[in-house]
């Protein structure tokens, strides 16, 4: 039933139809492209998603505001503190909590790790797809000490569930301060490197430039937001145009391209990366103007009480039992809040009508807008071309199907 | 351009089919009809000073209680202005039936096919409105309200238990 149709003019009975996923390793995730091949030129292509669709819309139905915040983990699972701010925020703004500035500048600290270890993945994988395998191993490692900051912060690796709604769980430790240090010190050398590997390479220019060139037009009209977008040339970015977490405070650049090729998508998220690092430094520095052991705003209300705190003060047990079974006020209304994910806008969409859970709970999910775009523009270009396309959109999977 | 100035301008032009106005955290929010719906979003796009040229997403609510069911929620942004805008569209919960933007944006494809896959709202003139996270062959859709998450003869999770 409903079978998309692929055949178009084929009298000879020429064409070749190729299942591209849903498990093969160009895909680089669990999705499943039908294309029908003219020797090695897309004729016509059909994208099937939802192979790990888990209903996340209809989970948040059912779960207080506190247990929404893993859903967001595996949306797009590398940069899951990204997604788990947004969602605190969005809560945060629902309720009008006004966050202290330490608490914002530690926030931007690890959104923009995020944003760097999701740049190094989707940079290292388009070069890992034009051939160059060295990047990828070499840049990897940092992902890696991303992953181990994390870690000292909250404990997990890829789905951090990290913070809570109203600030962090606990402040960041020495360790943690002292592994960020290494980390700005470290990774501008590799960043440098890595460029100096691909920037003015001939073989990856001539795989990426003038390939999968996209018009600003066009990249709006498929409603294309973050890199993407950027790369196209239309300089819209959330943490400018709507600024969330303090990012008003902050000195940085928006990188534009200009044609939307994968040259440029992969030129915008290099600049990027040096923008996040930029970001990260200022918020080490701003930190030090701050007073310390700030990690959480005062709402006792909202915000879940330590465990220890639970066990030997009564107020804190009450707020604890409260939060903990959904009898918090929390005000009837609706609201959207987006923020500049690794793929794009991340959107919050939170109907609530002051029960338990929330009403209804809507993800724009960049990746799965972004990707729409993926069949039709495939069409004429040839397979190992697309292959890259594909790489130089960073669909994530988790996100493409949340 | 403000919040009041583009309402006004939207009831000199609609009349009295916008309704049920405001703005919920600065976020202008309206209702309108689903006869009009493509003549407002094609004006909010296409008027040179209000330029809502950017689709941000389309989605659904359920409503099982009101007489017109389903809300279709459409979110637009006009990035010259710096404004965001919702609009909805109350529509019959037993036969969701609304006319496409694709004429207006490629974007609203995937969009309105995961809103027709998940409340079965259909899109008259969509060019392919298929489901598209779920099976085909899923036969329900499954956002209603009606449709409990869990197995509903389970006896350990009632609300009663919980003092509500």
């Amino acid at each position: 039933m409903n079978q998309p149709i692929y055949t178009d003019n084929d009298p000879q009975n020429e064409l070749v139809t190729l299942n591209l996923g849903p498990t093969h390793p160009a895909t680089h995730g669990v999705f499943q492209n039908v294309i029908q091949l003219d020797g090695e030129r897309i004729v016509s292509g059909v994208s099937t998603i939802g192979y790990i669709h888990r209903a996340f819309e209809k989970i948040a139905e059912h779960r207080p505001f506190y247990q929404i915040t893993p859903l967001t983990d595996r949306l797009n699972y590398c940069s899951s503190p990204i997604n788990n701010m947004g969602w605190h925020m969005t809560v945060e703004k629902l309720l009008n909590i006004k966050m202290p500035k330490r608490v914002d500048y530690l926030r931007v600290i690890i959104m923009e790790l995020a944003r760097i270890s999701d740049h190094i993945i989707c940079n290292t994988i388009i070069a890992q797809d034009t051939g160059a395998t060295t990047t990828f191993l070499y840049l990897f490692q940092f992902r890696e000490h991303i992953y181990e900051i994390y870690e000292e912060i909250c404990g997990a690796r890829l789905t951090t569930n990290i913070g809570r709604i109203g600030g962090f769980e606990r402040d960041f430790n020495e360790i943690a301060f002292a592994k960020i240090n290494k980390f700005l010190k470290e990774f501008p050398v590799a960043l440098r490197e890595f460029e100096s590997l691909l920037n003015r390479n001939r073989i990856f220019i001539d795989r990426t430039a003038k390939v999968a060139a996209v018009s600003a037009e066009q990249a709006l009209d498929y409603g294309w937001t973050g890199p993407l977008l950027r790369s196209a040339g239309v300089d819209y970015d959330v943490r400018v145009s709507d600024p969330y977490a303090s990012y008003e405070d902050f000195d940085f650049e928006v990188p534009v391209g200009t044609s939307g090729d994968i040259y440029d998508r992969y030129l915008v998220r290099n600049e990027e990366m040096w923008q996040s690092l930029r970001l990260i430094e200022q918020g080490m520095e701003k930190l030090k103007h701050e007073p310390k052991g700030i990690f959480h705003a005062d709402v006792p209300e909202f915000y879940l009480p330590a465990k220890e705190e639970v066990y030997n003060n009564m107020e804190a047990l009450i707020y604890h039992f409260k939060i903990v079974m959904g009898e918090i006020d929390t005000p009837k209304s609706e609201i959207y809040h987006s923020v500049e994910g690794g793929n794009g806008e991340l959107g919050f969409y939170l109907i609530n009508d002051g029960g338990r859970t929330p009403y209804r709970l809507h993800f724009r999910r960049p990746s799965f807008i972004n990707y729409q775009m993926f069949a039709p523009m495939s069409k004429g270009m040839l397979l190992s071309d697309a292959i890259i396309n594909m790489s130089s959109m960073n669909i994530i999977a988790g996100e493409l199907d949340a | 351009m403000t919040n009041h100035d583009l309402i006004q301008s939207l009831t000199e032009k609609f009349g009295e089919k916008i309704t049920g106005v405001n703005e919920p955290y600065g976020l202008l929010t309206f209702e309108t009809t689903k006869d009009i719906i493509i003549n407002v979003l094609a004006f909010l796009k296409e008027d040179s000073l209000i330029r809502f040229n950017f689709l941000t997403d389309i989605t659904a609510v359920h409503y099982p209680e009101k007489k017109h069911g389903i809300a279709v929620v459409y979110h637009l942004h006009s990035m010259v202005n710096k404004m965001r805008i919702r609009i909805k569209v109350f529509i019959d919960g037993h036969h969701p039936e609304i006319p496409s933007a694709t004429t207006l944006w490629n974007a609203a494809n995937w969009m309105e096919r995961e809103t027709y896959d998940f409340f079965g709202v259909k899109f008259e003139g969509h060019p392919d409105l298929r489901r598209i996270l779920n099976m085909d062959d899923l036969g329900v859709f499954p956002m209603l309200k009606q449709y409990p998450l869990e197995d509903p003869n389970r006896v350990d999770k009632k609300d009663e238990y919980f003092g509500r």
